[in-house]
């Protein structure tokens, strides 16, 4: 038979990880060898045959990334980079793969640093996942012993050593440039691109940098193909994905299904759908920074491409779900707050404009709102586009503004007119 | 040079730099925050956004931030378009959201950036009405305040402290709009350049502490282009008075010198202009034996006959201006002119002089420091004696890790991706030095001897690099292990540069830096020379020649001089006490002219007031021999003259002849260049006082100088004209040409809608370059070009030690070893106390206990009760006690003494001798 979940279906009923001996037994580091025995342009032209891309948020096709990273080999070392750093609100999937599965990772991780010629990996997790931090400890020093990391993995001249940085914890750690400078010890901020972090790196070196699902995909990619991992998808994006469902449904959870399942699928057959007498009004398809759909656009696959029709995105595919019983206002205060205070400090429009668009709402929800506080959040929703703030933090914070001031503005209007929240 | 199009009109820039640089450099205003000329583009504040389009069709186009886009052939872009304009008011906004808006409480108010960018913007009209995060603020020390409310987060201050100038103690704090910018804690700033976070912050939280003291608006301050009195590299300085008093001094932009900034000896020393130590009226020395003031008249005639009826000779100062001492020198003849020093410190500025013009090898400016890409310091602590020199340096580390930027085509000017590209990685600096200096952070090795061995690492490193250089005998393998990687290092570089300087008091030093530097310059090197020195005139000095204080002092042994006119001269700094007192005694007359009391003027017969910097002008000698003129900034007090003046005044008085020879500065420069042919360049440093601009001279006031008629109601009601100013194109008032000056007479930075310092953008050729007219000053010395280096032959043998004995080298403090600036209340709160360090080896041999220990030194005859330091970075056998700190002013060193445990009770600090 065909594994159609090949990234959870060794996971342990019990929540323990699966150990060495257990993955080994389910045909784990069989990618790896299969990689060691092909060049490391080979293993990333695989990559570019499965349509892996990235699961981080941003989709960017994980082998074209790669590939980015320059051929010669003048600038030494090349680092390997894995973002655990995991704090989209409503995004719990990275922790399942390395508290459920630690050695899928760990495989990824050695076979992308083949393939990119570094010859450190580090895995930056976020502080606050505890259990994470020590079973993928445990799982790279069980790594070590068997000969998969170390100098000369499995007999062949490729050595690799991982490490482990535990993220001191903000949400913008998780940036890809600025998980670099936490990593290096500076402030969280984001770095100016281009260069890009295959030219210009962790300490200033070529350096891969990819999310935790990505990399659990390639094991997989090397061990059943290319074409087996384009198969599982639905749609042109190949494999499958950890979607997710929090907020207003009967069972949150996380399902491995496969790419371009659709919203609805994902929310009332998974999720068993919002609580009895309560109406679905919209969902956030990826974590928190994506915008508004609504029950119109809920037979979309969610992949990479097909969102952006309905002016979202895939993000992370961690769904966030709104019911009729929840203040949308309320909800977008809660995310605004979290958005204002991770603004890591750097650019003004973010800075000082989330702060701003966080006080606006919290009047509002006291009653204290004005007809000019709704045109100037539109303005901030204007305004703060990427190239005008520094990073995609800020324009992740105001999509999903953007979209509730279209799709719920009756809502914020009679928070004005009525001086109260409907729902206080 | 490429073609940009600017709302569709082609206009010619520069290749490589970015669009910022660009339109500012064309005369647009763009506003901006976080770009700072020296510092560069980050791109944080995004205050700089325009639009740019892909080409003649697109209608549409992208805001950028010009900061960081490099311009491009062909490139169109819009300032104008509603968008970007809509955008930076919005930007704006934003900053304003928490700002406190208390600008007529804020020291900045009126020549504030954040001020001019907002009504740049148009940005008018208040839209939150949320309240404001606030901050606690924190005490920085003696010259910097601290109100963290005003800040809008540019992230310029850190970037100046930390990366640009090398400082560890400031950072920023937090996180989202609570970032803060500081320190850990409260406490004095551990840089040397603090102070100019004053000029960098584009707000008021950083502002000048010894300002508030007497607090001035710049509108109200009059201004004049000055240069630097505290150390021999003549930054370029604005200082500015109001009432009489010296309020501050700011950095003058000079692209050769200093460029935007000064050491924070330099900015705060000019206290000293407003001490109580001030010399005010003439002073003649009464039957009582007390020094009383006297009318003017009466002092000229005291002095008049003493230089009639005596044998008289004249010391001048390496502090005095080039007039000052040329009119003394005139006054009492040539052959009875002293230059002002120590034998020891004359030999080695004519040592310096030589070296620089004798040889092969060019000597540097600042700027041209700043491009050598490897460097070697030869027993200079450069941030304690030429503190400008170390910041120069630090630039200059950079430069070869700079290079894999370039390789990686990312623009040098793009800081934020070039300090990642360079990481923490420094180009090749390397230290040969008596103790740890403030710039062994920097170094890629160091090496500690006594001075002796550094002279020989020096010269054992020129026969490395070229074997035709006198060899060093004897050279043990440790000095050979760290010379050999130098003398390398040095080969390989582009553009090496050897630093020395006169505070070891060695001239073997002096020359082992020049036969280093000869030997790369004869392997075919673009290398570099440079020492430093140690007054703003030092090199002027030697160049007007003039014997030192011992032949000064055997010719009143001898009976040929009675008589001693000292000019801004304290000789207790230059010579020991014996030797002070055995002058006085020898002579019948002593006549001191200076503006601060000090030994010599309290001992003087008759003492006559001097101008300080602030109200004369003059024209000093920098350490690399450039030639600069400074100005008045205020009108010295009433009975207060520059000293070149009393001279002329004195030549008449002494029956010298009718009128001085000198009567205003124009005909003293005049005559110093017909007289030097190295000076016949002088004159031209500056326009004459008869140059006008339309037929105005050059207002040292801004047009809003306010209560002018005011100043004076107290005692009239009507105004009086303003002081007239016979000496200079320059005139205290408010009243001149609007046009812009030359760039030697620019007296402060001004332009519309730009009140601060960024104005400086208006009188560039472009932004960060030079002046329109070109930076004033002018080197007057140029190396010879030789077939074969004219190598010293010096054998300095290795430095042997003594039993029981220490060679004392002295120690160089920013605060404290330089007199004037040590008079400067915030400079002296700064100043260390006296010391003797000594490494902990040394210290257990000679059984002392340890730290804080009382111990007595018997130096050059003199007992001095000093309390230990234990410094464990001092070479074997050297002690070492501040420099120019009593008491050990005026003490030749290094000298050998002896220590030994200070007998209980006495007094600390140099008690009897
Ligand atoms: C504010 C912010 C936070 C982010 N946090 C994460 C994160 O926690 N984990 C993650 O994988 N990607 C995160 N990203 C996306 C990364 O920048 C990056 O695109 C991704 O890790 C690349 O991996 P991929 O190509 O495998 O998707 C974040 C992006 C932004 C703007
Ligand atoms: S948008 Fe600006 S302030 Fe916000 S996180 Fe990014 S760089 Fe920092
Ligand atoms: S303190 Fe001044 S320089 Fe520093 S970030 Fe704030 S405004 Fe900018
Ligand atoms: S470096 Fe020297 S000349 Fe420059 S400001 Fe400091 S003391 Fe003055
Ligand atoms: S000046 Fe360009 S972003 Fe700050």
């Amino acid at each position: 038979m065909i594994e159609d979940k090949p990234l959870t279906s060794r996971m342990r009923s019990d929540g323990r990880a699966v150990s060495l001996q257990e993955y080994v037994a389910a045909g784990g580091y069989q990618g790896l060898r299969a990689a060691l025995q092909l060049s490391r342009h080979q293993v990333i032209e695989q990559v570019a045959h499965s349509n892996l891309k990235g699961r981080g948020g941003a989709g960017f096709p994980t082998a074209k990334k790669w590939g980015l990273i320059p051929t010669d080999l003048a600038r030494q070392p090349r680092y390997f980079v894995v973002n655990a750093d995991e704090m989209e609100p409503g995004t719990m999937k990275d922790r399942l793969l390395m508290e459920g599965d630690p050695h899928q990772l760990i495989e990824g991780m050695i076979i992308g640093s083949y393939a990119v010629y570094a010859s450190v990996a580090y895995l930056f997790i976020r502080g606050e996942y505890r259990q994470s931090n020590e079973v993928m400890k445990q799982a790279i020093a069980e790594a070590y012993q068997a000969g998969y990391l170390g100098q000369k993995i499995l007999g062949s001249d490729f050595g690799l050593d991982l490490h482990v940085h535990t993220s001191a914890g903000r949400y913008m750690c998780g940036e890809e440039t600025a998980t670099l400078n936490a990593l290096e010890g500076k402030r969280a901020i984001p770095r100016f691109k281009p260069p890009h972090p295959p030219v210009v790196g962790v300490w200033g070196k070529p350096t891969a940098f990819n999310n935790v699902e990505t990399i659990c995909c390639v094991p997989h990619i090397l061990r059943e193909g290319a074409h087996y991992f384009r198969s599982l998808s639905r749609t042109e994006d190949g494999g499958t994905k950890i979607y997710g469902a929090s907020g207003r449904v009967k069972t949150p959870g996380l399902w491995e299904l496969p790419m371009g399942t659709s919203a609805r699928e994902i929310i009332f057959e998974h999720a068993g759908g919002v609580p009895d007498g309560c109406r679905f009004r919209g969902c956030l398809p990826g974590g928190a920074s994506t915008a508004f759909l609504l029950e119109d656009h809920l037979d979309a696959p969610m992949d990479f491409m097909s969102l952006q029709a309905h002016g979202s995105r895939l993000g992370t595919g961690t769904l966030v779900v709104l019911d009729d019983t929840v203040c949308p206002v309320g909800m977008m205060l809660s995310l605004e707050i979290f958005f204002a205070r991770e603004s890591c400090g750097w650019c003004t429009p973010c800075r000082e404009g989330l702060p701003w668009i966080a006080a606006m709402l919290e009047a509002l929800e006291k009653g204290q709102g004005r007809q000019e506080d709704l045109h100037i959040l539109q303005e901030h929703c204007d305004l703060l586009l990427l190239g005008r703030t520094f990073c995609a933090l800020a324009p992740g914070a105001v999509d999903p503004l953007r979209s509730a001031l279209k799709y719920f503005h009756d809502d914020f209007r009679r928070h004005v007119i009525n001086r109260r929240c409907p729902w206080s | 040079m490429l073609t940009i199009y600017i709302h569709n009109e082609p206009y010619r820039v520069k290749a490589g730099i970015n669009l910022l640089e660009a339109c500012l450099s064309l005369g647009f205003n763009v506003p901006y925050f976080c770009w700072h000329p020296a510092i560069k583009s980050v791109g944080a504040c995004r205050q700089c956004a325009v639009k740019v389009f892909k080409g003649p069709e697109d209608t549409r186009g992208t805001l950028l931030m010009s900061c960081v886009v490099p311009v491009a052939d062909g490139m169109r872009i819009s300032i104008d378009d509603p968008e970007a304009v809509h955008f930076r008011a919005r930007v704006i906004e934003w900053l304003m959201l928490n700002h406190p808006h208390d600008c007529p409480v804020c020291d900045e108010g009126g020549e504030c950036h954040l001020q001019d960018m907002t009504v740049m913007t148009g940005h008018v009209q208040r839209r939150t009405r949320f309240p404001k995060r606030t901050h606690v603020n924190q005490d920085l020390g003696p010259f910097v305040a601290h109100e963290m409310n005003r800040c809008i987060q540019c992230y310029r201050c850190q970037r100046f402290y930390c990366d640009y100038a090398g400082g560890r103690d400031f950072g920023v704090f937090g996180w989202h709009d609570g970032v803060y910018f500081g320190r850990a804690q409260s406490g004095t700033l551990q840089s040397e350049f603090a102070g100019n976070l004053v000029e960098v912050c584009p707000t008021g939280v950083f502002t000048d502490k010894s300002l508030a003291q007497h607090y001035t608006r710049k509108w109200d301050l009059t201004t004049g282009p000055s240069i630097c009195v505290h150390c021999g590299l003549g930054c370029n300085t604005i200082p500015g008075a109001r009432y009489g008093q010296l309020r501050r001094v700011y950095s003058r932009f000079n692209s050769q010198v200093n460029g935007y900034f000064l050491c924070d000896r330099g900015r705060y020393g000019y206290e000293f202009v407003n001490s109580d130590r001030r010399i005010l009226q003439p002073r003649l020395r009464q039957e009582d034996g007390s020094l009383a003031p006297v009318a003017k008249a009466q002092a000229l005639a005291f002095v008049g006959q003493a230089l009639q009826r005596g044998k008289a000779i004249g010391i001048g100062s390496p502090r005095a201006s080039l007039e000052t001492n040329f009119a003394l020198r005139k006054l009492v003849g040539a052959e009875h002119y002293f230059q002002g020093e120590s034998a020891q410190k004359s030999a080695i500025s004519e040592a310096i002089l030589d070296c620089l013009q004798r040889g092969p090898t060019p000597t540097v400016s600042l700027h041209e420091v700043e491009t050598c890409d490897a460097v070697l310091l030869l027993g200079e602590d450069v941030l304690n004696t030429a503190p400008m020199l170390g910041l120069a340096i630090r630039q200059a580390s950079r430069n070869q890790p700079l290079e894999e930027v370039a390789r990686l085509n990312v623009p040098f000017w793009l800081d934020l991706v070039a300090r990642l590209i360079t990481q923490d990685q420094i180009g090749p600096i390397f230290i040969a030095a008596t103790g740890a200096t403030r710039l062994d952070g920097l170094a890629r090795q160091i090496y500690r001897a006594a001075p002796d061995d550094l002279a020989r690492i020096g010269l054992a490193i020129a026969h490395l690099v070229d074997p035709t250089a006198p060899e060093v005998s004897r050279l043990p393998d440790d000095a050979f292990s760290f010379a050999h990687p130098v003398a390398e290092v040095l080969k390989a570089a582009k553009r090496p540069l050897i630093v020395s300087g006169p505070s070891l008091g060695s001239v073997e030093l002096i020359h082992a830096a020049a036969n280093a530097a000869w030997a790369l310059t004869r392997a075919g090197k673009d290398a570099r020379l440079c020492y430093a020195a140690e007054s703003c005139n030092s090199l002027g000095a030697a160049m007007l020649g003039g014997g030192d204080l011992t032949a000064a002092l055997e010719l009143l042994r001898s009976g040929q001089a009675d008589t001693v006119l000292i000019v801004e001269n304290d000789l207790r700094r230059h010579m020991p006490e014996n030797d002070f007192e055995e002058l006085l005694s020898l002579a019948r007359c002593v006549i001191a002219v200076d503006h601060l009391e000090q030994a010599t003027t309290q001992r003087a017969h008759c003492v006559l007031p001097a101008a300080t910097f602030a109200e004369a002008e003059g024209t000093l000698i920098n350490n690399e021999g450039r030639a600069q003129r400074f100005y008045k900034v205020l009108p010295p007090p009433a009975a207060v003259q520059e000293s070149w003046r009393w001279m002329g005044e004195l030549w008449v008085a002494s029956g010298r002849g009718e009128a001085s020879p000198w009567p205003n500065f124009d005909a003293i420069v005049a005559a110093l260049a017909s007289e030097f042919a190295i000076f016949k360049d002088v004159p031209a440093l500056a326009p004459p006082a008869s140059f006008r601009q339309v037929g105005q001279k050059i207002g040292r006031q801004p047009h809003r100088y306010s209560g002018r008629t005011a100043e004076t109601a107290d005692q009239t009601v009507f105004e009086p004209p303003p002081p007239e100013d016979a000496d200079s194109a320059l005139a205290f008032s408010m009243e001149g040409t609007p046009l812009e000056p030359p760039s030697a007479l620019i007296p402060r930075y001004w332009a519309p809608g730009w009140n601060s310092l960024a104005a400086l953008n208006k009188f560039q050729i472009e932004v960060g370059g030079p002046l329109h007219d070109g930076d004033p000053g002018q080197r007057l010395i140029a190396p010879k070009p030789y077939p074969q280096s004219p190598y010293f032959k010096d054998f300095v043998s290795p430095f042997a030690r003594r039993p029981q004995q220490f060679l004392v080298v002295p120690h160089h403090h920013i605060y404290g070893s330089e007199p004037l600036s040590a008079a400067s209340a915030p400079v002296a709160s700064l100043c260390p106390k006296p010391y003797i360090a000594l490494n902990g080896a040394d210290a257990a041999a000679a059984g002392i206990a340890g730290a804080d220990q009382e111990v007595v030194l018997s130096l050059a005859g003199a007992s001095l009760r000093l309390s230990v330091i234990l410094d464990s970075t001092l070479a074997a056998s050297l002690a070492a006690v501040p420099a120019g700190i009593a008491p050990f002013e005026g003490l030749d060193l290094p000298a050998w003494g002896t220590i030994a445990a200070a007998p209980a009770g006495g007094q600390r600090g140099g008690g009897g001798s």
